[in-house]
This record gives C-alpha cells, sequence and structure tokens, in this order.
C-alpha cells in the first residue's frame, strides 16, 4: 500500500530443502495408510475378510456408488453439492426398467436400460445445473428439492413396489464377470480412470478447479462460469442413472427405496479423499481411496458382528476425524 | 490538552514500511483532516487508531490516559473512539434502532425493550437532526442514510472522537451538504472528528486544522485557515520518486480502441462502483494512456465495461474499426481485450493453485491438443519464456502462486494476458502493494508491449506512476472525463486539481 523504498527481504528466493514434515505426509497419505491399518485389522481378525470372494464383494458394493463419487468430485471441486443422487439413482432405475417393461420392444433390455437410465440422468443433471445457474438458487438447496423430487417421481411411477423380471443379458450389467472381475468395478474403474484424466490433463478439468478456486477470478480469466457448472451436475446426474442401472441389473429389481442415504455416502467418498467443500482442491485418487475405505468399514464391522447401527456412528466418526486433520494440517502449514 | 495525540508510529509489513514516523495530534471538538496521496500511510493509521491493528512502535495518548498498541477494536470503541469505515459495519436485515444498540440493548426483565430503544434511537437521530424512521430496516436506505446510521450509533456509543475515512466518497453532492451539517453538529456538542478525504474543498469548508502524512511519515500540521488548497496538494506530493523515464515511442496515426459516449448506471443492488457519464477517448497502437482519478472516480468502472465484466446501458465501442458488442469477459479475450483486474488476490490469483496452472489459464485454447488435452509440454515452455521475459522469481512453477510476493504474483498474471497476445491490454492499479524493485519491472514490461504495438490503459491512484508511464492522461471524476493531457506537458498540481475538483488552478505553480 505505500511506494516506501524499503529494502525488502525477497520472499520469493528458493527455500532451502525442508525436513521431512510428518503432517504434510499424513495429509497426503493418511487416509491411505489408515485403509491399509484397516485391511490388515480385519483380516488379523478373521481371515475370511481377505478372501477373493469377500474382496470382490467389497468391490462390487463400492463400484455402485463409486461411480457417483466420481461424478460428486467434479461437483464438490466447484464449491458444489449434489444432494439429489440417490433419489436420481432411484428414479433413473425404476424409470428404465418401467420402460423395459412396457414398451421393450425388440431391443435387448439392457440397451434400452442404459440408455433411459442414462438419459434421464443427463437430463435431470442438466435441470438441476440450469436452475443453479440461471435462477442463482444454491445448489444445496436445488439439489434438496431435487432429492424429493425424484424420490416422489419413484414412488409414483410404479406406486411404490419395485420392478423386476429381467433377462439375463440385463443381469449380466450387475453380476457377471470378466476374467473374474465382476462387471460393476470394470466400469468403476473405466469412469474413475476416465475422471482422472479429465481432471488432471484436458482444458474442461483446469476450468473446473479454476471455478471452485475463486469463481469471480474465474470469470475475469475468460472462462464461462456457467457452463462449467452446468456441465458438472450434467456429469453426476449421468453417473448416477448409470450407478442406478447396475444397482437394479445387481438386485434383479428397480427398487423404489434404492439409493437412500447414498448421497450422504458419496459425499463422505469426496471429503475423506481430502477436497475441500469450498471448491478447488480434490482428486479422484483421494476419492477412490475414500469410497473403498466407507467399503472397507461396513464390511469389515459386520464381519465383526458389530451392528449395523453402530457402524453408522464409526462412519460418522471417521469423516469429521478426516475433515479436522485436514483443517488441523492446514492450519500447520500457515504457521511454519 | 490534546484529545488524542499520537506520536512516531511505525508498522511494518512484510517487505514495507507502511509507517516510518506518523504523528498526529487532535483537539477535543475540531474537526482535522488527515491528508495525503494513495499509500502515503493514511488507511494504516486510522487501522492504528480504531484498533484493527497494532503498531510497532510510537505512543497513543487519548483523553489524558495512554493507550494499550494492542486494544481490540472494541476496547478502543469504549475509550471513546468509533471509526466509520467506507465499507460500513451496520446489520442490513435489523432496523435502524437495533443497529444502533446492536450488542447493548436496553432490557426488561431480561428480554429487549422494544419500546425503549426505538424511542432512545428516536432522541439520538432528533439530536442530529435526521427525520429517519428507527424502525425501518437498513437494507432499505441509500448509502448517505446508513452513514447517518453509523454516526448516530458512534453517539450512542458516547464517542469523543469520531474518525470517518472517505465519507463522501459514495454521496452526491446534496449529501454531501447533509453530512457537512452532520459533522457541524458533532462539533457543537464537542465531539472531536478525523476527517480523511481527497477533497481539498472539503477541507477547506469543514475542516479546522490538518495533518500531512507522506510515505508513512509526518510531514507538517497547521490550521486550514492558514493555507491554501494549493499548499496542501504542495504538501501531500512534494518527493522525487525516480520511476523510469518514459522511452519515446511510435504511437500509430489510427486508433486501436474507440470509445464514444459510454454511459452505466450503478445498479441500485450493487454495494460499490460509481455511474459513468458520456465517457469518450481513443487509444492508439503504441501508446499508454494511462487513467487517473482518485478512488471511486470510475476508472475501474470503465475497465469493466470495456472488458465486458459489467453492462454499459449506452455509447459504442470499436476494435481496429469494428463495433464490439462484448457481453463477457471470454468474448473481451477472444476480441482482443485483457484486462489485470484491480484486486490481485480476489479477482486475479487462483492462490492455492500452481503458477503453472494460474499462469495458463487464458491462454489454454491455444495449448490444447484435440479432445482438449493441455499440452504440458508446451506449457512449460511457455511458463519459462516469461518466468525469464518478466523476470518472474519463483521456486518452481509447481508451488502455489500464493506463495509468491505480490510483485511476482502481478507479473504471472500480466504473463497470463501477454500469452494471448491481445490487441488492448488494460491494468487496474499494477503495481499496488508490491515493492519499488518489481515496480520498475512491471512498468519496463509495459513500455515493452506499447513498443509491440500494443494498445495500453493504465489505470493508477499514484500520481507518478501514470505520470512515468503514460503518453497521454486521461483525469476521472465522479464518472467523468474531467481533461486530457499529454503526459509531457501534465504536472502533478494539475492532474491533482482535475481529480479533485473537477478543474485546472486558476493560476499554475511556477
Amino acid at each position: 500500500m505505500t511506494s516506501t523504498p524499503a529494502p525488502a527481504p525477497d520472499p520469493s528466493a528458493p527455500p532451502a530443502k525442508p525436513p521431512f514434515d510428518t503432517v504434510a505426509f499424513l495429509r497426503t497419505w493418511g487416509t491411505t495408510l489408515f485403509l491399509l491399518l484397516l485391511i490388515i485389522g480385519f483380516a488379523a481378525w478373521n481371515p475370511r475378510f481377505l478372501s477373493l470372494r469377500n474382496a470382490l464383494n467389497i468391490l462390487t458394493e463400492v463400484s455402485i456408488y463409486g461411480v457417483i463419487a466420481v461424478g460428486m468430485t467434479f461437483v464438490i471441486l466447484t464449491a458444489g453439492v449434489d444432494l439429489a443422487v440417490g433419489s436420481l439413482l432411484a428414479f433413473a432405475a425404476i424409470a428404465a426398467a418401467w420402460v423395459v417393461q412396457h414398451m421393450g420392444g425388440d431391443l435387448p433390455q439392457w440397451l434400452v436400460a442404459l440408455s433411459v437410465a442414462s438419459a434421464i440422468g443427463l437430463a435431470a443433471g442438466y435441470a438441476h445445473g440450469k436452475t443453479i445457474t440461471w435462477l442463482k438458487v444454491p445448489a444445496f438447496i436445488v439439489t434438496l428439492g431435487g432429492m424429493t423430487i425424484w424420490r416422489g417421481a419413484t414412488l409414483i411411477l410404479n406406486d411404490g413396489g419395485p420392478i423386476s423380471g429381467f433377462d439375463a443379458g440385463y443381469r449380466w450389467w450387475g453380476t457377471g464377470t470378466v476374467l473374474g472381475v465382476p462387471v460393476p468395478v470394470i466400469l468403476f474403474a473405466l469412469v474413475a480412470l476416465a475422471g482422472h484424466v479429465t481432471l488432471r490433463y484436458t482444458r474442461f478439468g483446469r476450468q473446473v478447479y479454476a471455478v471452485g478456486g475463486n469463481a469471480e477470478a474465474a470469470r475475469l480469466a475468460g472462462i464461462n462460469v456457467k457452463a462449467i457448472l452446468i456441465s458438472v451436475y450434467v456429469i453426476v446426474g449421468f453417473l448416477a442413472g448409470l450407478s442406478g442401472f447396475l444397482l437394479s441389473a445387481r438386485l434383479g429389481s428397480a427398487e423404489a427405496v434404492a439409493g437412500i442415504n447414498y448421497e450422504l455416502r458419496v459425499i463422505a467418498s469426496v471429503v475423506i479423499g481430502g477436497a475441500s467443500l469450498s471448491g478447488g482442491a480434490g482428486h479422484i485418487r483421494g476419492t477412490l481411496i475414500g469410497a473403498l475405505l466407507i467399503g472397507v468399514l461396513s464390511n469389515g464391522l459386520v464381519i465383526m458382528h458389530v451392528s449395523s447401527y453402530f457402524q453408522q456412528v464409526v462412519i460418522g466418526l471417521i469423516i469429521v476425524a478426516a475433515v479436522a486433520f485436514d483443517a488441523y494440517a492446514k492450519s500447520h502449514r500457515g504457521k511454519v | 490538552m490534546a484529545l488524542l495525540e499520537a506520536r512516531d508510529i511505525t508498522k511494518r509489513f512484510p517487505g514495507v514500511v507502511a509507517l516510518g514516523g506518523a504523528s498526529l495530534r487532535v483537539e477535543p471538538g475540531e474537526v482535522h483532516a488527515l491528508l495525503g496521496e494513495n499509500g502515503a500511510g493514511k488507511s494504516t493509521l486510522l487501522k492504528i487508531l480504531a484498533g484493527a491493528q497494532g503498531s510497532d512502535g510510537g505512543q497513543l495518548t487519548f483523553d489524558g490516559k495512554p493507550l494499550r498498541p494492542d486494544d481490540t477494536p472494541s476496547q478502543r470503541q469504549k475509550a471513546g473512539i468509533v471509526t466509520i469505515y467506507q465499507e460500513f459495519n451496520l446489520q442490513p436485515f435489523l432496523s435502524v434502532a437495533e443497529n444502533l444498540y446492536l450488542g447493548r440493548e436496553p432490557l426488561r426483565m431480561g428480554l429487549i425493550d422494544h419500546r425503549r430503544m426505538r424511542a432512545d434511537a428516536r432522541r439520538i437521530l432528533d439530536d442530529l437532526g435526521l427525520s429517519l424512521d428507527p424502525d425501518l430496516e437498513v437494507s432499505r436506505l441509500n448509502v448517505a442514510d446508513q452513514q447517518m446510521v453509523e454516526i448516530a450509533r458512534a453517539m450512542t456509543l458516547q464517542a469523543k472522537l469520531i474518525i470517518m475515512d472517505e465519507p463522501t466518497a459514495a454521496l452526491s453532492p446534496r449529501e454531501v451538504d447533509i453530512l457537512h451539517r452532520t459533522v457541524g453538529t458533532l462539533k457543537a456538542r464537542g465531539i472531536a472528528v478525523i476527517y480523511v478525504t481527497h477533497r481539498l474543498k472539503e477541507v477547506k469548508a469543514i475542516c479546522d486544522a490538518y495533518t500531512v502524512l507522506r510515505d508513512g511519515r509526518f510531514v507538517s500540521s497547521g490550521q486550514v485557515s492558514d493555507v491554501s488548497i494549493d499548499d496542501m496538494v504542495r504538501l501531500m506530493i512534494g518527493r522525487d520518486v525516480a520511476f523510469l523515464k518514459r522511452p519515446a515511442r511510435q504511437v500509430a496515426p489510427t486508433p486501436v480502441l474507440r470509445i464514444e459516449g459510454v454511459s452505466r448506471r450503478r445498479g441500485a443492488h450493487e454495494a460499490r462502483g460509481t455511474s459513468l457519464d458520456n465517457i469518450s477517448f481513443e487509444v492508439h497502437a503504441g501508446e499508454i494512456v494511462g487513467l487517473a482519478g482518485l478512488v471511486g472516480a470510475g476508472r475501474t468502472d470503465l475497465a469493466r465495461v470495456l472488458y465486458g465484466a459489467d453492462r454499459k446501458d449506452s455509447g459504442r465501442i470499436q476494435l481496429c474499426g469494428r463495433a464490439l458488442d462484448i457481453q463477457s469477459p471470454a468474448q473481451a479475450l477472444s476480441a482482443g481485450i485483457a484486462l489485470v483486474p484491480e484486486d490481485r488476490k480476489q479477482q486475479g490469483c487462483f492462490l492455492d493453485h500452481s503458477i503453472r496452472h494460474n499462469l495458463s489459464l487464458s491462454g489454454l485454447k491455444a495449448l490444447s491438443r484435440p479432445g482438449g488435452f493441455v499440452d504440458e509440454g508446451a506449457e512449460r515452455r511457455l511458463v519459462e519464456t516469461f518466468r525469464q521475459k518478466l523476470r518472474i522469481r519463483m521456486s518452481s512453477a509447481e508451488a502455489a502462486i500464493g506463495t509468491l510476493s505480490g510483485g511476482n504474483q502481478q507479473k504471472v498474471l500480466l504473463a497470463r494476458c501477454m500469452a494471448l497476445s491481445p490487441k488492448v491490454l488494460i491494468v487496474d492499479e499494477p503495481t499496488r502493494g508490491i515493492d519499488v524493485g518489481a515496480k520498475a519491472d512491471v512498468h519496463q514490461v509495459l513500455f515493452d508491449m506499447a513498443s509491440e504495438g500494443m494498445a495500453v490503459i493504465v489505470i493508477s491512484s499514484e500520481l507518478p506512476e501514470v505520470m512515468a508511464v503514460s503518453d497521454r492522461i486521461i483525469v476521472f471524476r465522479e464518472g467523468r472525463i474531467t481533461g486530457t493531457l499529454e503526459a509531457c506537458a501534465a504536472d502533478e498540481e494539475t492532474l491533482m486539481a482535475l481529480m479533485a475538483t473537477g478543474s485546472a488552478p486558476q493560476a499554475p505553480n511556477p
């Protein structure tokens, strides 16, 4: 603020090589270490935990909501949130099943269902994004509304009942394997890879980070902020639709109560993975670890015969602890 | 005995000395003008008096008692020093009366006694000669009335000294009159006022005494009646700043940018900003045009309109002879107009993101392969080119831009614009808050770009800077152009007069 000529020490001079920083190390690798410790712990408790069957079972469970968590990473990077994903998943699944049942035609069931579920996800995501940017309603409110709307629509569509009776081709998407790997796991891997590459290596990815880091600066840097915001809700919507398709294929029926509380599990995955709810920081690798952590924990606690009520308490504690540690690490960095 | 005595106050920030011995002596019931150019240290001194910032050295005495340097703002308020900032400190959705007694509401059986609060508020407002309704929600008041609520609040706090920071910056002439009358009322009640303003006519009209700061130091003080406006201007400037001399430049005869009759009314919901009234000028290839003016003169508002960050209401903008209708910064950039915004941290940088990502952001299209993949090799080469060209001092391109000094951050933002090779570059306060060496570097960059044929617009509140870098200086005051001068023919007195009063002094000083 002043033009006083003062001999200023140069703050940009390259610093000496810093000593090993435990806090910074734990900030990057803490959740991964914790995940490994959990796996070792559960395996020591009960060797069945590490059996191939159980491992694949965990991975398949994780894949269903992990697919959405990849999309949620994009949303949270822009400092947004999508609470509607669980309901949207159910609606896309039941609408797809309804179309298969009532106007199937000659096309394969899975193709019809996949197309319908994806299309519904894309359209709903676009509607969310457009409402957020155009009417300037906060994402929390728009998707809170969406959460109720899509759940209601799901119940209306088949009077609250499930739709089942899919053929083998449909069910393969949820229960089949390729070279021993369950199909949902393969799809999750592909989606996560695509998400990682997009965020890390593309212009769009850079713009997502920029919008979340500082929306005003992003606009002044020539980024179409509204288009980016709409895109991320379209992405998460599409992936919620895809997840709905996978879940109904796995269960063999589209349930009106499917995906309840998924939004929380998905958001928790992203946040445990180190993403900041205020936007601009986070990555798919972290989300992957976060999603696995929740999956391993749920499964491991079951194997340890911990009640499902108690599981919720544990998962809640871990979410808060992860974020608290991140906040502590940030202030620690500020002090050095 | 003086009401307030500040002696040899010093304050250092990393890299700069904001105050290097500032002194101020205010008598009871006196209206005291605190004068100085932008960057002279007025704001820092005010913050120290208000308790918003601690001082590093010096003594403060108030009402016969020494003040502790680590007082909080509320402790200073209790002592009787109340500060009214440009950004008001009101709760917009509470009523006038609730704001006046916020945190000190009169109670009856443990509950807020609304009747008494309203009556007390009414009495205070009457006392100030104000006809405001105490039940009105503050958000529904205009700026001038909100300021009156602030003053009334100071009265409820039993203030002995009220500090007003640029109180008339956002007021219309009629509202200024009302404020001046209110200041008169305060004075009649024995309350002292420290009045910070750039408008020297106001100083002559309502202030008793003055103190001038320059470069963070006390320069002089005295009675306003003993000095002329010209004297005050001389006291405020009186320094030699060795800026780089402007090299002789080849200015093309045809304008690159032509602005004709641009007007914009500030929207009712906008917290800050100045309405623009019929702005017209041209900028040629290879020319640096400096926009001089006080804070809030409308220069930034014009820059935002040119860049598509705000909409204009009327007027035409032509670029290289073609009419432009720019709706967004994205369109401005693709048309060839770039802006380095005023507020580096809030509007320019992504502080947690790397230098590389910050630098390339606007030009990613040119760095992309088919499919939208960023060519990181080309990106790193771009960063390296600008690191050398602009002498950006950084340990690594992967470090967060927030770890750089202000000057180096500014260079990264300049590089972001330069990478696009725009036809018109607008830089808003390019050297605010950066040290002298980096200032010279930034100026050199602007010279280089102009000599490469770019049309450059520089907005700066530092007159020596405007005079050093510009070929032509356009002076803004309250949203209008009050004068255009060739830089070689401009002197600080004339510019200051055009900025502060809108007309050049009758008898130019030798």
